[in-house]
């Protein structure tokens, strides 16, 4: 009884302190490689800032239009004026015929194009309704956004004021017909200027976290792979002879380098770039903990299938534009195909960023995400025990060949 | 042109390369598995072209037959789709951070009683647009159903009164907008994103195929053997290599461009030929670039993360989804080192605007021109070949 306490103790006195001999000999790993230095700090420093310089202007200033003036008339003149003094169009040219006008967009000299017919102000000076026809190039929703918002607004706006100017005798019945019988207001919430980085860029400081991961990891398992006795994932090492003490010592290292990494993605870069930051930093914290886990253990059991150093970069690369679609960011995810949403929940990338998204930037504490943040733990509880089994399967793995080796060698 | 020792020399290299792509199944799957997956996915997400149903809450304090009404008009819209009622802001506010629904639309309290008696009721709409595509299909929808709305009660005043339909509408909005959007008359979604996002992940590929065939030559120590099959000529050892990936990359290219003009008939304005010519192109200059970054590079992971790192920016810098003119001075400059970027501007003139080929041929020309990099590139490779140590 006594004897098999001690052995008790004993055995877990040594898988700490094995763990702590795996935790400090991974750290060394990832610090000597170059490659994998690369994946763990260059491109989660350098990354997120790039994107956020990219999109740093956020929306669309000065989109180039063209006019063609059927109607030359004082109210055409008026229109364009306010169309050009909108900030987001800037009117090029104004031309007298479309060929030249379309002209100027096969040129790129202009994205848009602003028709007012020879009967504009004609209609508009006998009550008649009138039309203004906008041509946009779609080689950017962007332009076509802010041509469309613009030229709205202005045409709003002259309307009230016109029909307000022109019946100043009119009937009442007719007066309340005139004031807009319902007015409306539309509010964007959370991204107030719609802006492109404040949208994208969250998601992508989450994706990069994960992609990084399964890069990093998996090149440390090829690498190990590679230069380990019968190309086996663990070394043949009196420290390495347990699963747990393994999968422990290892994923402590990256969490500790992760931490740091996380403090810098989601907590500096943000205010860097004034990328919306409306969560509890609790939360967040709270929230990235069990992605953290499921992205490292997924990683782990991932590397387990690179037999060689470069192989994840070939393999996974790719797949983050897949992962960011089906996250649900930019293709609404009530629109993603069953079969995609399903396979999606396979990666942590996809509850993280819909939770990140709607803890940082549109203020939901953990409890509006929950369906995430539960699925993250169940995410973090399976790809935990992948990752045991995989290590279990290498250790008996190169146990059996080096037993096989050695009774050879007799 | 190629003497017959060059030839044969290409040709050797040739027969060699195709065994490495039997024994290597990553060749196979950088190749052909990956973009295959990336167009059955692409292309099935979305299938619709736009996002259909996008879920709303609707804040009603009306309850009346015309609340009723105007909830079941929104409902009728591909886009949108009313997924809850209730009488409390708050609550649906809580379903927006839930994730449940992307705006909200509230018809304030005594809606139909002040709309008919001329009090000019309120109505707002709210999107979240930290999803942008998701926020602005819906503030269309929203929208189109207020000025709907309004209309209606004009309508139904102005001919009570005994007014022309035409007299009204001259009233309610004496300029009317109407819109055309040039190449894409849907604004459908698929068309947009996919002509860009498939050829992106195809120059993604070919630049880690291309540093991996080299680099791997280096690191396992088969280099000279590679330069001995192709005659010590670096150029045919690098066209018997390259030429055919070169063919598999083309056939995956006109692969994408089967898929996309012909089985969903994208907008092809230009004809088949000048799109072709582009994804051959594309397909070359990227193994130009991928040439490139091995010949910089010799280390096959550090060759493989500067392909990596580049490829995956191009999808940013090239400006399908935000503007190339609206970024940085710099960016504007770096963009024009992307293959990606000219077969882009390639697309809109040609596929799309079906644009004459004068005003592309500067975008043709600078493609052919990144086939240069080789050559500047050539002497350093060569050492590498010869010399270098791979350092684990």
């Amino acid at each position: 009884m006594m004897n098999k306490e001690s052995r008790l103790r004993y055995i877990i006195k040594e898988g700490i302190q094995d763990s702590f001999h795996i935790w400090k000999e991974e750290l060394k790993n990832v610090f000597k490689d170059t490659g994998v230095m690369i994946f763990f700090f260059l491109v989660p420093l350098a990354y997120p800032v790039l994107y956020a310089f990219i999109y740093d202007n956020e929306v669309v200033r000065e989109a180039k239009m063209v006019v063609v003036d059927q109607s030359d008339s004082y109210l055409s003149r008026e229109f364009t004026r306010r169309v050009n003094a909108t900030p987001d169009v800037q009117v090029v040219a104004v031309c007298s015929d479309m060929a030249e006008a379309k002209r100027m967009l096969d040129e790129k000299k202009a994205y848009g194009i602003l028709l007012f017919p020879s009967e504009f102000s004609k209609d508009l000076h006998t009550g008649k309704q009138t039309k203004v026809s906008l041509y946009s190039d779609m080689s950017s929703l962007l332009f076509y956004k802010a041509f469309l918002l613009s030229a709205t607004e202005v045409s709003l706006d002259l309307g009230k004021e016109l029909t307000a100017r022109n019946n100043p005798a009119s009937t009442d019945e007719l007066q309340q017909i005139v004031l807009n019988p319902i007015p409306y207001e539309s509010v964007t919430m959370f991204n107030s200027q719609s802006g492109f980085a404040s949208f994208l860029v969250p998601a992508i400081l989450i994706l990069v976290i994960q992609q990084t991961l399964i890069l990093g990891i998996g090149m440390l398992g090829g690498t190990a792979r590679e230069r380990n006795r019968f190309h086996s994932l663990v070394p043949i090492a009196r420290h390495y002879n347990g699963t747990l003490r393994i999968v422990f010592g290892k994923s402590l290292a990256y969490i500790l380098l992760y931490a740091v990494v996380c403090l810098w993605v989601l907590a500096i870069v943000p205010r860097l770039f004034s990328l919306p930051q409306v969560g509890e930093p609790w939360d967040v914290l709270l929230f990235i903990l069990p992605y953290l886990f499921a992205c490292i253990f997924l990683s782990m059991t991932l590397s387990g299938f690179m037999t060689t150093r470069e192989s994840p970069m070939l393999v996974f690369v790719f797949t983050s534009l897949i992962l960011l679609f089906i996250s649900g960011v930019s293709w609404p995810l009530a629109s993603v195909p069953p079969f995609w949403k399903a396979f999606g929940y396979l990666f942590p990338s996809t509850p993280g960023i819909q939770g990140f998204i709607r803890i940082n930037s549109t203020g939901a504490t953990l409890s509006e995400v929950a369906a995430e943040y539960r699925l993250l733990w169940i995410q973090a509880g399976f790809y935990f025990i992948t990752a045991c089994i995989i290590y279990r399967y290498q250790i008996i793995r190169s146990e059996r060949l080096a037993n096989k080796n050695s009774s050879l060698a007799k | 042109m190629m003497s017959t020792n060059g030839k044969r020399g290409v040709w050797n290299v040739a027969k060699r390369e195709v065994q490495r792509f039997g024994s290597h199944p990553l060749y196979i799957f950088c190749m052909l598995g990956a973009p295959i997956i990336s167009v059955i996915f692409f292309l099935t997400l979305m299938w619709n072209g736009l996002p259909t149903d996008l879920p709303i809450a609707v804040v009603d304090l009306d309850n009346s037959s015309t609340s009723r009404n105007l909830i079941r008009q929104l409902d009728a819209f591909e886009q949108t789709e009313v997924a809850m009622v209730t009488m409390s802001f708050t609550e649906a506010r809580q379903e927006i951070q839930k994730g449940t629904v992307y705006g909200i639309f509230y018809i304030p309290k005594d809606f139909s009683a002040e709309a008919t008696s001329g009090k000019q009721p309120t109505l707002s709409f709210y999107t979240n647009s930290s999803y942008l595509i998701a926020g602005s299909l819906l503030f269309r929808d929203m929208k189109t159903i207020s000025v709907l709305a309004g209309a209606s009660v004009g309508l139904q005043q102005g001919t009570a009164k005994g007014y022309t339909n035409e007299q009204i509408m001259a009233q309610l909005q004496p300029i009317a907008l109407d819109t055309h959007v040039l190449g894409n008359p849907w604004l459908n979604y698929s068309v947009y994103l996919n002509n860009t996002l498939l050829p992106g992940i195809l120059q993604l590929m070919i630049f880690l195929v291309t540093v991996f065939s080299i680099g791997s030559e280096i690191k396992y120590e088969t280099s000279r053997q590679w330069l001995q099959a192709g005659n010590h000529s670096l150029t045919n050892s690098l066209l018997g290599k390259l030429i055919p990936q070169t063919i598999v990359f083309t056939t995956v290219g006109f692969m994408y461009c089967a898929l996309m003009y012909g089985l969903n008939a994208f907008p092809l304005n230009s004809g088949w030929l000048p799109m072709l010519s582009a994804m051959f192109l594309l397909v070359i200059s990227s193994q130009a670039v991928g040439v490139f970054m091995i010949g910089t590079l010799p280390t096959l992971r550090l060759g493989l993360s500067f392909a990596s790192l580049f490829g995956m920016i191009s999808f940013s810098i090239v400006g399908f989804s935000y503007p190339v003119l609206d970024m940085h001075p710099t960016l504007q400059a770096l963009a024009n080192l992307f293959p990606l970027r000219h077969y882009f501007l390639i697309y809109i003139d040609q596929a799309l605007n079906g644009r004459e080929l004068f005003f592309s041929w500067t975008q043709y020309a600078s493609l052919a021109a990144f086939l240069i990099l080789p050559l500047l590139i050539g002497k350093n490779l060569k050492g590498a070949l010869m010399h270098f140590k791979y350092i684990p």
